[in-house]
């Protein structure tokens, strides 16, 4: 239906051009609007619907998790790696130096004061996504003693932050607070 | 010998392209330049508004189907999350449900534009042909798409639809094993319906486009049925037709919008809101209104095999209309005996649907027959005869030089006033049984304009929690839905973690209950309808959640039903756990009477009266069956407007393209 306001048409000779040429416009682009308003519903049907959004929140026990252990939750349908860190890996992180790293950041900025032994994670590679190594004790670490991405050899100290490799930024440390010494809500 | 087709664009890369596939030729040929007999009335605005409807529907159907599980433990309930979670998906799937509907209107009216002029006569006739084969194919999608929501009428008329096939010897039941999958209408059933839903829109393009291409070798037909003589008496298509379909385009969308807005259940049927149950038909079975007149036909005819045959036949016998025909004379303008025995023939088929929509019995029956009889015989007797013994008024000359006016305005009265006949005959099928008259109640949520009234759905959902939610879930509610009734974020936490819902399971695998969260379901009252039925004296308390959509005139129904608890008269023997209920069909209800005088406590201090309590339920429920009804109205307020506007535009930009013709 959307004619061509800039019609190459001959025919008729209107008595007043200028309204016409007006109207085309007038037309032309309520029909344009019109096509952007059939749009908008139908793109928007594409976000994630309500129920997904609801989604927001687990609870994770810590107490089953032995220094030096990781576990893996899942939140919003990604891994959530939940870390308890050996004193030996803190300091390691809280001693790295900024000129060191590639994307700034402290240890501080990315723990919870009094739970510095913990840390959450967003599990995704911040290359091209997949899941880094490392949760496990037996698992490949890197030489940062951290996570080891297997794609593309990326490499994450025991901050998460990127120390080596193709991974642009630091891995991500999601929405979360304590509950109590022992549970975390994340979300 | 190939060669690249010579190319005068101006515009370099046009020309490019154009030189190797002159698509832009074609096009200007085909819908730019296109002569095109001048005198066209509205009534040639029908096959552009059905390729409207066409594109719309494939593209809602597409989201749709992004959305959709065709899988009959989850079919219905995606349905309701497409209505309630996906972002306007209530309004993406109101537009497609009556886009069926639409689709067909619009259809209709351009067969009878063609029978009316005689579109089907020499050199038209596989034009018409290609167009019987899309209605055709039109049925079929639309019969398929009815399925998909796998509510009561959705599996009973698939059941009904496919054993239709069974009426043939022989192969007959083997063809319905075939199309079920199984031995009766079931996952697999619903899984090929819904790849064939997806398929035949996208066969129907292909057909439209040869419909569509054969119009452009003949011509198009006009209002006189005279050939086109000489360039006077044609216009190029654009921008003379382009704009007056605009015009016609944008009425149309107000109408659509206006259903979907408004009245977007109007069309379909309250036991669709129930989920199929292959254990039980529904009372009234009845096709949507399209189907009505060819099932008129079917039950018109007491043998099963014959019924089938002839309701086949209603349909491919339009195949041989051309040769039917035997006038040379296209417009009914010509034919004065020919247009008044059309305008018969079509109040038949209306009259077909009309029968269609009520119990087969008494006069529906004597009716049916007279207007099926009249239905064929029109086609197989009356048209081969009438074409050679009518004597046709005398044609004009040219399409520039007419001599007469048409009466297509009396006409279209006519044919509107059947319509609406149809109309309020067809949705409404009459009951045979005892007639159970329900008090109308006054409600905010009623009318065009009405809304939710708030604080009577938020004491309602009190009046639910603390009294029906003993016995009946709202398994499609989320106490995150809460919002909608102006529930604060922090109340709706509160009231969902006074709730324990079951959680999954533990660590050892056990299930686990824990206080309900915003994002929790309604809890449900027991674990499975097994134990409902065992704890509630074999009877099954159905879920409320739509309960309001899936009753006819659900408010005054539940409200009255509610209300409607009394002893019960000496006369009647009352079984055994059954209540008397003046409301209920049968007036037994397992149901012990819910609500009393005093039954809550409301805490803005609203006296409550068991008319009170019932009254704020109903409200409730009635927010929730359709949670999206005020944002739906006051969006069609907004549609419209703007439609109606674009309507003015085009209008007076017709007036102006169109001034020089006339
Ligand atoms: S995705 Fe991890 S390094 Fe490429």
């Amino acid at each position: 239906m959307a004619h061509s306001t800039a019609s190459t048409d001959t025919h008729g000779h209107p008595a007043d051009p200028s309204k016409r040429d007006m109207l085309e416009l007038l037309a032309g682009a309520s029909a344009a609007l019109l096509g952007a308003g059939i749009a908008w519903p139908l793109v928007s049907s594409m976000n994630p619907a309500k129920d997904v959004l609801a989604l927001s929140s687990v609870e994770v026990d810590l107490a089953p998790i032995a220094a030096g252990q990781g576990i893996v939750v899942s939140w919003q349908g990604k891994p959530i790696f939940v870390r308890h860190r050996t004193p030996e890996e803190v300091k390691a992180a809280q001693d790295a130096k900024p000129g060191e790293l590639n994307d700034p950041q402290t240890d501080a900025a990315r723990t919870k004061p009094g739970h510095e032994a913990w840390m959450v994670l967003v599990g995704i590679c911040t290359h091209l996504g997949c899941i880094p190594l490392g949760n496990k004790a037996t698992d490949v670490r890197g030489e940062w003693g951290g996570w080891f991405c297997p794609c593309h050899g990326s490499q994450y100290d025991t901050s998460g932050r990127i120390r080596k490799g193709p991974a642009p930024t630091n891995l991500a440390v999601p929405p979360y607070a304590f509950e109590s010494d022992s549970k975390i809500k994340i979300g | 010998m190939a060669g690249l087709h010579k190319s005068e664009f101006a515009n370099p890369v046009i020309n490019w392209v154009e030189s190797r596939l002159p698509i832009f030729t074609m096009m200007q040929k085909e819908y730019g330049v296109f002569p095109t007999p001048k005198n066209f009335n509205y009534f040639w605005n029908f096959g552009a508004l059905a390729m409207v409807t066409l594109v719309l529907m494939i593209v809602t159907g597409i989201f749709l189907a992004m959305n959709y599980q065709p899988n009959t433990e989850l079919a219905f309930d995606s349905v309701q999350h497409i209505m309630r979670d996906v972002n306007y998906g209530w309004l993406i799937r109101y537009v497609h449900q009556n886009g069926a509907s639409m689709f067909f209107m619009v259809t209709y009216i351009h067969i009878f534009r063609g029978r009316y002029y005689g579109s089907y006569k020499a050199p038209r006739e596989l034009l018409w042909m290609l167009g019987v084969i899309i209605l055709l194919l039109m049925m079929a999608t639309a019969f398929m798409g009815y399925v998909l929501p796998w509510g009561q009428m959705s599996y009973w008329g698939a059941t009904v639809i496919t054993n239709l096939f069974s009426a043939f010897p022989v192969v007959g039941p083997k063809i319905v094993t075939l199309l079920w999958g199984g031995f009766s209408v079931d996952n697999p059933t619903l899984n090929r319906f819904f790849a064939l839903h997806y398929l035949m829109p996208f066969v129907l393009v292909g057909v439209v486009f040869l419909h569509v291409a054969a119009l452009h070798i003949t011509g198009s037909n006009n209002p006189l049925g005279i050939d086109v003589k000489s360039p006077q008496d044609t216009v190029p298509f654009h921008p003379f037709y382009t704009i007056k379909d605009s015009v016609g385009m944008c009425v149309f969308l107000m109408i659509w919008a206006g259903f979907v807005c408004f009245a977007p259940n109007l069309l379909g049927d309250a036991n669709n809101f129930i989920p199929a149950n292959p254990l039980q038909t529904p009372a009234d079975i009845v096709p949507e209104w399209y189907f009505l007149p060819y099932y008129g036909i079917l039950r018109s005819v007491p043998n099963k095999l014959l019924g089938v045959c002839m309701m086949f036949a209603s349909i491919l016998l339009l195949l041989a209309l051309p040769w039917l025909d035997t006038s040379k004379v296209r417009s009914a303008r010509f034919r004065p005996i020919f247009r008044i025995l059309l305008l018969v023939w079509c109040l038949t088929f209306v009259g077909l649907g009309i029968c269609g929509a009520h119990k087969p019995e008494g006069v529906w029956v004597i009716l049916s027959r007279l207007f099926a009889f009249y239905y064929f015989a029109h086609l197989l007797v009356v048209l081969p005869i009438l074409g050679k013994l009518e004597r046709p008024l005398p044609l004009p000359e040219s399409i520039s030089n007419p001599v007469v006016r048409g009466a297509m305005g009396k006409v279209a009265a006519v044919l509107l006033i059947a319509g609406g006949l149809f109309g309020m005959q067809g949705v409404t099928p009459a009951h045979a049984e005892e007639e159970i008259v329900l008090p109308q109640q006054k409600w905010s949520f009623s009318g065009l304009f009405g809304t939710v009234d708030i604080a009577s759905a938020q004491r309602g959902f009190q009046v639910y929690s603390e009294v029906c939610a003993n016995c009946h879930a709202m398994k499609y509610l989320h106490y995150r839905d809460l919002a909608g009734l102006k529930l604060e974020p922090e109340q709706i936490k509160a009231i969902a973690a006074a709730v324990t819902v079951p959680q999954g399971t533990n660590d050892e695998g056990e299930p686990k209950e824990g206080p309900a969260t915003p994002a929790s379901q309604f809890r449900s009252p027991f674990i499975n309808d097994k134990q409902a039925r065992s704890r509630n004296n074999g009877a099954l308390p159905p879920d409320l959640s739509l309960m309001i959509n899936a009753r006819e005139d659900g408010a005054n129904h539940v409200y009255a039903i509610l209300t409607g608890y009394a002893d019960a008269p000496s006369t009647m023997k009352m079984q055994d756990g059954m209540n008397y209920n003046k409301y209920f069909p049968g007036h037994q209800i397992a149901m012990p009477q819910p609500l009393r005088d005093g039954q809550v406590t409301y805490a803005d201090g609203t006296p409550t009266s068991l008319d009170q309590e019932a009254r704020d339920v109903v409200t409730f429920l009635a927010w929730a069956a359709n949670p999206e009804q005020t944002e739906r109205k006051q969006l069609g307020v907004r549609v419209i407007l703007y439609l109606g506007f674009m309507a003015c535009v085009t209008y007076a930009l017709k007036r102006k393209i169109w001034a020089a013709v006339h």
